[in-house]
């Protein structure tokens, strides 16, 4: 015996090394590091004690230790009135309670005021994934779902800024977002995002995220509708780490509404664990500390669910179901949730599709906060968990679905069309207002870019001075509107004018506000009333329609357009002459070519490609390479291939017979076999090749001649051959088996090659 | 007119000849005829006290009693102007008051000046926690 070197490593370890996956990288659970999603041993048991009306203690501590946020807490978020009563019961009842479609939303809503965060954080996490996306869709606050996207670029260019936020207007997303490379630009940024997103249409929300002081004034000078930058964190040294308490935050929340502005919180699991203050509590009983706070400041809502704590709790055990049970706290406690699917939290396309479906199959008040409706590339606040190179996976998810994602299709023309008018729209503010004139080229050059990688435009250097000027000289949004209506684009002035205006009536100031068709739609006139199967919120037909309408559809129509394309040309290169019935044949030299009713008459390709001419050329030089004769016959009683070839074999006098469908499909068959136990067979159209043909045609003479030849094998490399071909094999197949006639007897074809046929 | 509830929402469709920016001009007559006459001021576009405190009833009818706060307390500083505004979120940060003093008299300028009682209150409640915090310690 030689010796073999033992084996270091099986392969297949190798190659999972390359897959995107690995690049992921992922934590051992570790409370006392807080590495730990749903349950640490230092977190709090949930109670509650209540003395005159005031919380005495909560979670574990008494009112004189708490901290500032059990303090303000204690103070703005529980309600003494119903603590007792909600704390009083167990947590498993409640968390049957939140899946139970009999227990209506508004009941347990109104428990949630009185339960404190540690039993929050207790009864969601005794939910698995689906009864947490099942509860979410039960609790959340508008019936209606929405989107939220990200429209930023590398350079900070301003028009492709405008070009960019026509298209995620058109694609339906109810809220863009956008911020700078360069903190300097955040006002051309500001201006430039809200002319884009007046093109077309007018209700889409606008903000730009900026630093606090600076966002606020961006806002009051009218170019932005919302905010939803002011952070919160569940552990007092990450906040005042974070350079604010929970007063600070709460005076900046009364302070946007008192501009008008609408405005939501953001807090995520993992904020603590990055910032170093994680205090050995678990991801969700922290979350669930930042939301009551946010319910306790009087917050209309959060960006919740990760965020830019995303990737960090998807590596630790459970870390996506976590992500999943703190949105279903912020709408148990009746807050508009923009529930993460932000930062992308994976290199790995599967995790990505599996960490959005329970999203867009229960629905949200925006899915995304935001989508990244740009290029990754292009992505200032860094890649979110879906972008402008998924667009089209995301639409076909809600259509494959049936779910309501929020956004729309857009026509390839419609699109090119919104861009030029963006462009030209914020061209022509810049000139009017004096700031800056670009050329035609810059123009022309963003209006085709897919990415900032593509624009011959502004630099983020030469933006600066624009957004300075727009900030000193103090342009609002009145000057802004003015000067698209002085350059004619009296629609995108009068969209602009209408966000402006609803400011006034506050109306987007209450829960989970959004515009849709020029109506403020909220959880106040669009509560969610789900209570089972056909309540809540399900698609209109109009809607429905809308979602399904992604482009390049097949139908027979498309089809045979394109085998209507090939019927010159293949007349051209092929004649079939009908000699007569055909006849069983006695020639020991001969094999029976059998093709399908629609073959070079209805259909002349395969689905690889090959022009039917070749395809039978090549099968007859192959039979006549052994020296035997080929006879077509053309069966009109079946289209399909087992039979085709049977059928054959029967009529030849070799006794082996071919059979060909149209669309490639190719068998080999002995008429002493039974029907679906052939010789050889080619099932895997779209990759045969005309070689492969070639040698079925020599190995059917060679089974003619008693020999045992090696079977020709079509390699394949795991194609997804049903989802690439699926639905045009079974319109072309439809196409052969309408030709069937019952009974109707097999022709004797003559095959004439009109352009080098085999002889 | 009296207090809306959830059945007078949104405010703009069903009392629009009422909703008024804060020099009077009308929520109807904002259009974009008046804003190239130049009638229209970015002051024409700032929300009122009164449609704040609307919101804040409709906000609490629905059963959201804290956001109805949250409103209460922004109709109290609509009148207070952005720098006032930006310096008191400034002194509410850690370690930028150094004294519960600072914030008791930030509390008494809104009580006083701008007859903001709510916000006063909230600094004062900031104030005591602050205090037993330790957040008026000075941060580098």
């Amino acid at each position: 015996m030689t010796d073999t070197p033992r084996p270091n490593r099986w392969r297949r370890f190798a190659e999972w090394d390359e897959r995107p996956l690995r690049l992921d990288k992922f934590a051992r659970e570790d409370p006392a590091h807080g590495f730990s999603a749903f349950r640490s041993p230092g977190d709090p048991k949930p109670a509650v004690k209540v003395t005159s009306g005031r919380i005495a203690a909560m979670d574990g501590v008494l009112a004189h230790d708490f901290d500032m946020i059990d303090a303000f807490i204690a103070a703005h978020h529980l309600d003494p009135a119903v603590a007792q009563e909600a704390m009083a019961i167990p947590s498993d009842t409640l968390a049957r309670m939140l899946v139970d479609m009999h227990v209506p939303r508004a009941e347990l809503v109104r428990l949630a005021h009185g339960l404190t965060p540690a039993k929050l954080a207790d009864v969601v996490a005794r939910l698995n994934a689906l009864e947490i996306a099942f509860a979410y869709s039960k609790m959340r606050a508008r019936k209606t779902p929405g989107n939220q996207a990200h429209v930023t670029n590398a350079k900070d260019d301003p028009l492709q800024l405008a070009a960019d936020a026509a298209v995620a207007v058109a694609y339906g997303f109810d809220e863009i977002e956008t911020t700078m490379r360069v903190s300097r630009n955040a006002w051309s940024n500001a201006v430039a995002c809200a002319v884009g997103a007046s093109v077309g249409r007018w209700g889409v929300l606008f903000q730009c995220a900026s630093e606090e002081a600076e966002e606020l004034r961006i806002g009051m000078a009218g170019f932005t509708s919302y905010a939803e930058t002011v952070s919160v964190y569940g552990t007092e040294k990450s906040f005042t780490d974070g350079d604010d308490t929970p007063w600070s935050k709460a005076f900046l929340a009364a302070a946007y509404a008192s501009r008008g502005i609408k405005m939501r919180c953001t807090s995520g699991a993992g904020s603590e664990l990055l910032m170093g203050f994680h205090q050995s509590q678990s991801l969700l009983y922290l979350e669930a500390r930042c939301l009551c706070l946010q319910r306790g400041m009087g917050v209309q809502g959060t960006q919740n669910g990760g965020i830019d704590g995303a990737p960090i709790t998807a590596t630790v055990p459970g870390g996506v179901r976590e992500l999943m049970a703190e949105n279903l706290i912020a709408v148990w406690l009746d807050l508009e949730c923009a529930s993460g699917n932000d930062a992308r939290s994976s290199e790995s396309e599967i995790r990505v599709g599996a960490k959005i479906l329970p999203y867009l199959i229960a629905g949200s008040d925006l899915i995304c906060s935001g989508f990244g409706s740009i290029l990754a590339y292009d992505n200032s606040f860094n890649p979110s968990l879906f972008n402008a190179e998924e667009m089209e996976d995301y639409l076909v998810l809600q259509r494959d679905f049936e779910a309501d994602g929020g956004l729309t299709p857009v026509a390839e023309h419609r699109a090119l069309d919104l861009r030029l008018r963006a462009v030209d729209a914020i061209a022509a503010v810049f000139e009017e207002l004096g700031l800056s004139t670009p050329t035609p080229d810059m123009k022309a050059s963003v209006v085709t870019a897919s990415g900032s990688a593509d624009t011959r435009s502004y630099s983020p250097g030469e933006v600066a001075p624009i957004s300075e000027a727009i900030r000193d000289r103090q342009i609002t949004v009145i000057d802004v509107i003015k000067a698209l209506a002085r350059r004619g684009f009296t629609a995108e002035a009068e969209n602009l004018l209408n966000v402006v205006k609803l400011r006034l009536s506050g109306d987007y100031l209450q829960t989970s506000a959004m515009v849709r068709g020029g109506r403020v739609v909220s959880a106040i006139n669009d509560p969610n009333d789900y209570q089972g199967p056909g309540s809540g919120y399900r698609m209109t037909e109009a809607r429905r329609e809308s979602i399904n309408d992604i482009r390049d559809l097949l139908d027979q129509d498309v089809v045979l357009r394109a085998e209507a394309d090939h019927k010159a040309g293949q007349a051209a290169r092929i004649a079939y002459g009908v000699i007569g019935a055909a006849e069983p044949g006695t020639a020991r030299d001969e094999v029976v070519i059998g093709i399908s009713p629609a073959f070079g008459l209805k259909l002349f390709q395969t689905t690889a490609g090959h022009k039917l001419s070749d395809l039978l050329r090549v099968l007859i030089q192959g039979i006549q390479s052994r020296g035997l004769r080929a006879r077509v016959v053309r069966f009109r009683h079946t289209a399909d291939t087992s039979f085709l070839g049977l059928s054959a074999a029967r009529l030849s006098g070799s006794g082996i017979g071919i059979g060909i469908q149209a669309k490639g499909t190719a068998v080999i068959h002995s008429a002493t076999r039974l029907p679906h136990n052939n010789l050889e067979l080619f099932s895997n159209a779209p990759i045969t090749q005309l070689d492969h043909y070639a040698g079925f045609g020599r190995n059917a003479a060679a089974y003619a001649l008693g020999e045992n030849p090696e079977p020709v094998l079509v390699p394949t490399r795991g194609e997804a051959m049903g989802s690439r071909y699926h639905a045009r094999v079974a319109m072309i197949y439809a196409i052969e088996t309408g030709l069937i006639e019952d009974g109707a007897a097999p022709q004797e074809i003559a095959v004439t090659f009109l352009e080098g046929g085999p002889r | 007119m009296k207090t809306p509830g959830v059945a007078d929402y949104p405010l703009a469709e069903t009392r629009g000849e009422t909703i008024r920016g804060k020099r009077g001009l009308a929520l109807n007559d904002i259009t974009l005829a008046a804003v190239l006459a130049d009638t229209v001021t970015m002051e024409d576009l700032q929300i009122t006290p009164d449609a704040l405190r609307d919101q804040a009833a409709i906000a609490v009818d629905a059963g959201r009693p804290t956001l109805g706060l949250n409103l209460q307390r922004a109709a109290e500083l609509v009148a207070v102007p952005q720098d006032m505004i930006m310096s008191t979120y400034e002194l509410l940060r850690p370690g930028r008051a150094s004294s519960k003093q600072e914030l008791l008299d930030r509390a008494q300028l809104f009580s006083d000046t701008y007859n903001a009682p709510a916000i006063a209150a909230f600094l004062l409640e900031a104030a005591e926690i602050y205090e037993k915090r330790g957040v008026f310690t000075y941060r580098f």
